[in-house]
């Protein structure tokens, strides 16, 4: 059990989200980044589907009510206990009292925006249609439907499913290389739509994520895209999808993303490159790198024996 | 008989197109092609666009060729006969913002508007963009416009909209660039109720003028 002395910029309550929600309209939600949510919670011996707090831009201020196990990924905010620096990647035994605090983001570069706290035997929170995510826009799940706030109590919601011992890693080599802004993607249903020229632009320019940038989608500067074309039917969309909108600015859909929609979708990040698309901020640069559907499936077993050996 | 095409959507998931016309006989075959589809252990969600399914897969149990290849012949078979959708009728007060400028466009009077509006019995194609929200259809053709060049940063709740082919309702406060031309006071977006939301693709929408203060729902 944790208190929140002080909840950070945007703490919320994030699971794997609840995609059974999708056809009536509402967000498959869930953590941004999958692979440090699942990291965190392997790290404590939870199942990777339990809640953890994702941390937007600085980490909250959290003291223990009583001792727990906790682990701290995806973004370096600086975690510290009691004012000593803790690692990274590692289950952690927080004492009785003591206080998890972050010194803050490392300023500029490419350091990531968004980090995971998972505690042995995982959040506790509202479910709301299968999940206890957080879904702010309308106010539902996770602490009750919205940020934390200083005060708010965090509790586990059982037992973990493996002991809880301490010091369980995760290997630097083993993480996303979260410097890497290049994004692998997959050529979509309406890569066609785009000349020859404009694919080229696609594949070979630097974009950069421009202020309009949330959990639902980030749009992008840079070159402009002509994606037009007759007016299409509204489909279902994906997290990845990089929309061409009139406009020509790509939108790039992340998991609050609207489930349904008719732009142009050129071209979708890869799965396991999602995870480094989670943690860019505004001002961001970022490319794309086309892979073929092969090369995501093997990248994405590549991240998934890297979880896997966190499973003893 | 089928142009079914499929295309990969990441990793995870593909779309499989249909058609791409504005068509009820497409749209209902896509219905039944995602619900034929969510049956497959392979298949973690299917959801019915206009004329599409997005299917989004377990990459460990099977492979976007192979799962094309059953959507192909999953489509190829001739759709259970749909049940006709249930049917909601919809108070609507013909007051919106946009109403007196969609008239002047269209050269029609704001009665005219209402009259047209409220003449079809619309299908609900299907629901999404935001939660709650139906793609409903086709609008009559005297009343077809494009979206607004500029899109309002917020349309309130219950605002009833046309743009192109299609009409629906706002369900929540959100960003919107369709023609306002009424309201409603009846809830789309029902978020204690499982699925949290009033209309279902596939189901039957009469809109009816009703009087400012009055516009209860029943359906």
């Amino acid at each position: 059990m944790l208190r929140v002395q002080k909840p950070g910029l945007l703490t919320t309550i994030q699971d794997l989200g609840r995609p059974n929600a999708i056809s009536a309209g509402v967000p498959p939600g869930g953590a941004m980044d999958r692979f440090a949510h699942r990291a965190a919670n392997l790290l404590v011996g939870n199942e990777q589907s339990a809640a953890t707090l994702e941390c937007t831009l600085s980490g909250p201020q959290l003291v223990a009510v009583h001792s727990c196990l906790v682990a701290i990924t995806g973004a370096d905010f600086d975690p510290q206990i009691n004012g000593r620096p803790a690692p990274m990647w590692t289950g952690i035994f927080l004492s009785e009292g003591e206080e998890l605090d972050f010194a803050g983001r490392r300023s500029g570069g490419r350091s990531g925006g968004r980090a995971y706290i998972a505690i042995a035997g995982g959040i506790a929170g509202d479910r709301w249609l299968g999940s206890v995510s957080t879904n702010l826009l309308v106010a539902r799940g996770g602490m009750h439907g919205r940020q934390l706030l200083a005060g708010d109590v965090i509790k586990a919601l059982g037992e973990p499913s493996v002991p809880a011992i301490s010091g369980r890693h995760l290997s630097h080599q083993l993480r996303p290389a979260y410097d890497d802004h290049t994004l692998a993607t997959i050529a979509g249903p309406h890569i066609r739509r785009l000349s020859a020229s404009d694919r080229k632009v696609l594949l070979g320019s630097t974009f950069k994520v421009s202020r309009e940038a949330d959990r639902m989608g980030y749009r992008l500067e840079g070159p402009m895209l002509d994606a037009s074309g007759d007016e299409l039917l509204s489909f279902g969309l994906a997290a990845g999808a990089i929309q061409v909108p009139r406009s020509g600015q790509p939108i790039l859909l992340m998991a609050d993303h609207q489930t349904a929609g008719g732009y142009p979708v050129v071209a979708v990040v890869a799965s396991a490159s999602m995870p480094v698309a989670a943690q860019l901020l505004p001002g961001h640069e970022l490319s794309f790198a086309d892979v073929t559907v092969e090369a995501a499936l093997r990248m994405r077993a590549a991240q998934r024996a890297a979880l896997d050996s966190l499973i003893s | 008989m089928t142009k079914l095409r499929t295309y990969p959507l990441g990793d995870m998931a593909l779309l499989a197109e249909l058609g791409t016309r504005l068509d009820t006989a497409l749209n209902t075959r896509a219905i039944a092609l995602a619900a034929a589809l969510k049956k497959r252990r392979d298949v973690r969600q299917a959801i019915a666009g206009y004329a599409s399914v997005t299917v989004h897969f377990d990459p460990d149990l099977t492979t976007h060729d192979a799962l094309a290849a059953a959507i192909k012949r999953l489509a190829s078979k001739r759709p259970p006969m749909a049940e006709p959708g249930r049917l909601h009728r919809i108070p609507v007060v013909y007051d919106g913002p946009d109403l007196e400028a969609v008239a002047g466009v269209l050269g029609i009077s704001a009665a005219k508007i209402a009259e047209l509006h409220t003449k079809p019995i619309y299908r609900v194609f299907l629901v999404g963009f935001v939660p709650g929200w139906g793609y409903l259809g086709p609008l009559s053709e005297q009343l077809e416009l494009p979206r607004r060049q500029v899109p309002r940063t917020k349309v309130p709740a219950g605002s009833v909209a046309i743009a192109a082919r299609q009409t629906g309702i706002y369900p929540l406060p959100t960003p919107g660039g369709w023609h306002l031309i009424g309201r409603t006071t009846v809830k789309l977006f029902l978020p204690d109720s499982d699925p949290p939301c009033l209309f279902r693709a596939g189901d039957r929408v009469k809109f009816f003028a009703a009087q400012a203060g009055r516009a209860q729902g029943a359906h």
